[in-house]
């Protein structure tokens, strides 16, 4: 797929954006609310052939992203859907493992290190955390990252006062 | 194993002291033929993703170097590019050019390491021996320029940290011309051996369609006749300069994915004798001051697939996300698609064919309830050995 097709192909699902966004020819971001990331993922996968390439989520201040990444080969193009989860106490979004078995791993992933729940998805068990790992710890959450942190620097303080 | 199980599991791992990383496989099994498979991974997670938080922009290459000891030039190259394009700056000529020899030195010594463990899975022991010994004049040449064998911490973000002399360049093409030698012989001899044909023809064949679903990547996906190769779509570092072929197979089996890579050792050959010539004079690194606010993605072609880095940055000095996915995490969930159907004395070759997994079956227990059997990884490897004697018995 050229680039002025790719470009024509995602008109079409603009209505479930919020923006486009290209940072470079080769590099388009599309933005959209958790709710519609589903019917964009499909679209992208299934109608245009995007190869998948993987998921990253990121816990923002005050909410999570999903983002999407799939690939253009024939120009090199990144096409990434960031889909934004705005509760940011119990975040959930569809699970697209049902139309992309290659996408299984990463949302178990996702989940076990950042706590969203993927809908639907057939198997969400722990991948990456080890078994004794206590639940309802996410560790790259923000909030976790911090807390440990205030822990740690109580301990030292507590050895200090000790010595 | 007194115990009567409705099917008989297979255990693959979760130890293996050849292997990087620990991996557990469960095959189920009806007689000899694998109906089922689930596999665990992350008994090694380091959390490398959340250390990358930590450290300033230019700490990272030499943490990410650590990912595999294997990939470690392409794991911080795929980082850099993500970086680079944040920044938005274009390193020097000669350092593009000096990235493309350590990453296609890296590949030769990775597809070589690969050839020579199939072998020896297969019961090939000379192949074994003797690729390795092939392999040994490569990691020589990336000890001289980079000072390791692995982990050559050679990218930084705006170049290279250390320059290839010219007075080594003759050297290098002497070295590649006797390898180039030796690996033709492999491709003549090796694969046109009637055993070896019998043995991984038709054995674990992933087709294009599941290839596309589990999203594999690099010689996986091309031996299932899907022609991706960042290299060619996405150039990087000095490629769009260099002329080579892509090499894909249609059939999917391990003999497919074994020609890709031994066909793609001697593309690399041609790449890096195109950079020796090519080599310009000049710096190998610009200083970069501040890194923008901005999100950037690499990739770069690893010996075993697209190597995918995501950077976030805030504008301070260290990213603020960094997600890093190497190729197997997506090749090793298709063994499901490959393994389902086959004999469990194939199995070993099957997952030996992703690469990672060449070997996921040094320690494994069989629990087969019909027999009341317990396998270890010994008998399995038997198992295959014993299959390409009786198919050498056959042939000869």
């Amino acid at each position: 797929m050229k680039q002025e097709e790719l470009k024509a192909r995602l008109e079409e699902i603009k209505d479930k954006l919020i923006a486009i966004e290209q940072p470079r020819d080769n590099r388009i971001y599309l933005l959209c609310e958790a709710e519609d990331a589903y019917a964009v993922d499909k679209f992208l996968f299934e109608e245009m052939n995007l190869r998948f390439v993987i998921t990253t989520g990121i816990d923002s201040d005050d909410c999570f992203e999903v983002l999407y990444h799939f690939a253009n080969d024939e120009t090199g193009t990144f096409v990434t859907t960031r889909a934004f989860i705005r509760d940011h106490e119990n975040p959930s979004i569809e699970s697209i493992t049902p139309f992309i078995a290659g996408a299984e791993w990463i949302e178990r992933e996702t989940h076990d290190i950042l706590g969203i729940d993927f809908k639907n998805h057939p198997n969400l068990r722990r991948l990456i955390l080890s078994d004794d790992w206590p639940e309802g710890v996410y560790p790259l959450r923000k909030a976790c990252v911090l807390s440990k942190a205030k822990e740690l620097e109580k301990e030292l303080e507590n050895e200090k006062d000790t010595e | 194993m007194k115990k009567i199980l409705n099917k008989p599991v297979l255990a693959v791992g979760p130890f293996h002291p050849l292997q990087e990383e620990a991996e557990f496989f469960q095959l189920t099994l009806d007689g000899e033929i694998v109906t089922d498979i689930d596999m665990r991974i992350s008994y090694n997670h380091r959390g490398i993703e959340a250390i990358s938080e930590t450290l300033q922009f230019d700490q990272v290459p030499f943490l990410v170097s650590r990912v595999c000891g294997i990939c470690s030039a392409s794991h911080p190259l795929a980082y850099v590019n993500a970086v680079e394009e944040i920044a938005g700056v274009t390193p020097p000529e000669r350092a593009q050019y000096v990235r493309v020899i350590i990453n296609e030195l890296e590949r030769i010594h990775s597809h070589l390491l690969w050839f020579g463990l199939a072998g020896h899975f297969i019961g090939y022991d000379t192949v074994f021996m003797w690729t390795w010994k092939y392999r040994e004049p490569v990691l020589d040449i990336l000890e001289e320029i980079t000072g390791n064998r692995n982990n050559y911490g050679n990218v930084c973000v705006g170049g290279c940290r250390e320059d290839i002399p010219n007075e080594m360049l003759p050297k290098i093409r002497q070295k590649l011309d006797e390898l180039e030698k030796k690996v033709e012989m492999l491709v003549k001899v090796v694969l046109d051996d009637p055993v070896i044909h019998a043995r991984l023809k038709g054995v674990g064949i992933l087709t294009k369609e599941a290839a596309r679903q589990y999203a594999v990547a690099g010689p996986t996906a091309r031996g299932s006749g899907i022609t991706i190769d960042v290299r060619r779509d996405d150039p990087y570092a000095a490629y769009a300069d260099l002329d080579w072929n892509v090499i894909t197979q249609e059939e999917g089996d391990v003999f497919a994915k074994a020609v890709v890579r031994l066909l793609e050792v001697l593309e690399s050959v041609k790449i890096i004798r195109q950079a020796l010539d090519k080599l310009p004079d000049g710096p190998i690194a610009i200083e970069i001051k501040e890194i923008p606010p901005g999100q950037g993605c690499g990739h770069a072609e690893a010996p075993r697939g697209e190597t995918f880095h995501y950077v976030r940055s805030d504008g301070g000095n260290r990213p603020v996300r960094h997600k890093i996915r190497a190729p197997s995490f997506n090749n090793v969930p298709s063994f499901r698609a490959s393994c389902i159907g086959q004999h469990i004395a194939d199995v070993t070759i099957t997952l030996a064919a992703v690469d990672p997994c060449y070997s996921c079956t040094e320690r494994l227990a069989v629990v087969d309830s019909h027999n009341n059997v317990t396998h270890d990884y010994e008998t399995l490897l038997k198992l295959s050995r014993e299959k390409t004697a009786m198919i050498k018995r056959q042939v000869l």
